[in-house]
């Protein structure tokens, strides 16, 4: 555990760099980006964490049963949102024109309306939310596993 | 002895990879691809995003991103499984 | 001579490749080869990117990005898989290096190579 500076700060910073990934994942039909690349970003800032504090003292916040539940879903949402326009194709896009993500932007460079797309915005938040958890998971238990040899349930 | 060999090969290697790389096109003059001009003219109109890389990825080729979900999926399961300790059995049986 | 000057990343690209191929091939430290490995996959992901330009090309994105030509977005894709696919294969290789440590007691390849019964 590093000193009360540096667990101060960590503990701030933490907000924004989640703020940030969060952007980049929900932009990713927009600008460059997307889901693999802000789960990265967020991945990052939970390594800034562990490297302030304890594994063992992260251990109680992030418990191993969360990140699994976190992990399935985005595993299953992504796998379902593949299964819903079964009547003309496998990944049929198919809110292009109705009233939820659906509008179609001008043709040419412009700048971007947020609700259009279709079915790749939900998409970008389901892979987000799978390698947030996959990879923060593998981190926390490496780390775990080297500094004290505890059983993990 | 061996390493004299073996240095001599792995030189043949490199240059063999160097040679090849220079039969290739120049840099900045791909030749002309159909598929990648339909999906920059109508990857606005067909899907609604304003990013060509993001509707290739989950759209017109989203079977790639599925598998590429499964493998991570099954090498963090693979990471979590091997990293435990057997601390109950002495006590469980 | 100018052929090399003119397809300058695509050289440059097999020479990360040459390099980590003599790591891999001459060096015993198991750390080593697992750094080796990373390198030959970042050689490999240049090589995909540098093939799908077009010179005086933009981004292939349709917000505020001038208007001209764009550069093949199809090798773009192909790339972010494969950085995904390295990564997991990454953390695989690393988890079974501190399994060898933990029974062998050593990090060398030459002492763990026969099975042991």
């Amino acid at each position: 555990m590093l000193s009360k500076i540096v667990r101060t700060v960590a503990n701030q910073l933490f907000l924004f760099i989640l703020v940030f990934g969060l952007y980049v994942i929900a932009h990713g039909h927009l600008t460059p980006g997307g889901g693999f690349q802000g789960g990265a970003v967020i991945v990052s800032g939970v390594v800034m964490l562990l490297v302030a504090f304890n594994s063992k003292e992260l251990k109680k916040s992030l418990p191993e049963r969360l990140l699994s539940i976190m992990e399935s879903t985005g595993a299953l949402i992504f796998a379902a949102l593949a299964f819903a326009g079964i009547g003309t194709a496998f990944f049929y896009n198919l809110l292009v024109g109705t009233p939820i993500f659906g509008k179609i932007p001008p043709t040419g460079p412009g700048s971007g309306d947020f609700w259009t797309g279709g079915l790749v915005p939900l998409m970008n938040f389901a892979v987000g939310l799978k390698v947030m958890a996959g990879l923060s998971a593998v981190v926390l238990a490496m780390a775990l596993f080297a500094s004290g040899e505890e059983v993990e349930e | 002895m061996r390493r004299v060999i073996g240095l001599v090969l792995w030189l043949v290697l490199v240059a063999f990879l160097v040679w090849g790389v220079l039969l290739i096109h120049p840099f900045g003059d791909p030749s002309p691809s159909d598929m990648d001009d339909y999906m920059i003219r109508h990857a606005q109109n067909e899907t609604g995003n304003n990013n060509v890389v993001a509707s290739v990825v989950f759209d017109y080729r989203g079977f790639d991103t599925l598998g590429e979900a499964t493998i991570l999926f099954t090498a963090v399961t693979g990471v979590l499984l091997l990293l435990r300790t057997l601390k109950h059995r002495e006590e469980s049986s | 001579m100018e052929r090399v000057l003119l397809n300058f990343p695509f050289v440059a690209a097999a020479l990360l490749v040459g390099i980590s191929l003599y790591i891999i091939i001459f060096k015993r430290n198991l750390i080593k080869l697992i750094m080796g490995i990373s390198m030959m996959a970042s050689g490999v992901n240049l090589f995909l990117v540098a093939l799908g330009y077009r010179a005086e090309g933009n981004a292939p994105i349709y917000t505020e990005v001038p208007a001209g030509r764009m550069v093949l977005p199809v090798p773009q894709a192909l790339t972010l898989t494969s950085i995904v696919i390295n990564v997991a294969v990454l953390a695989l290789m690393l988890t079974m290096v501190i399994q060898i440590y933990r029974h062998t007691g050593s990090l060398d390849a030459e002492k763990s190579r026969r099975m042991k019964g």
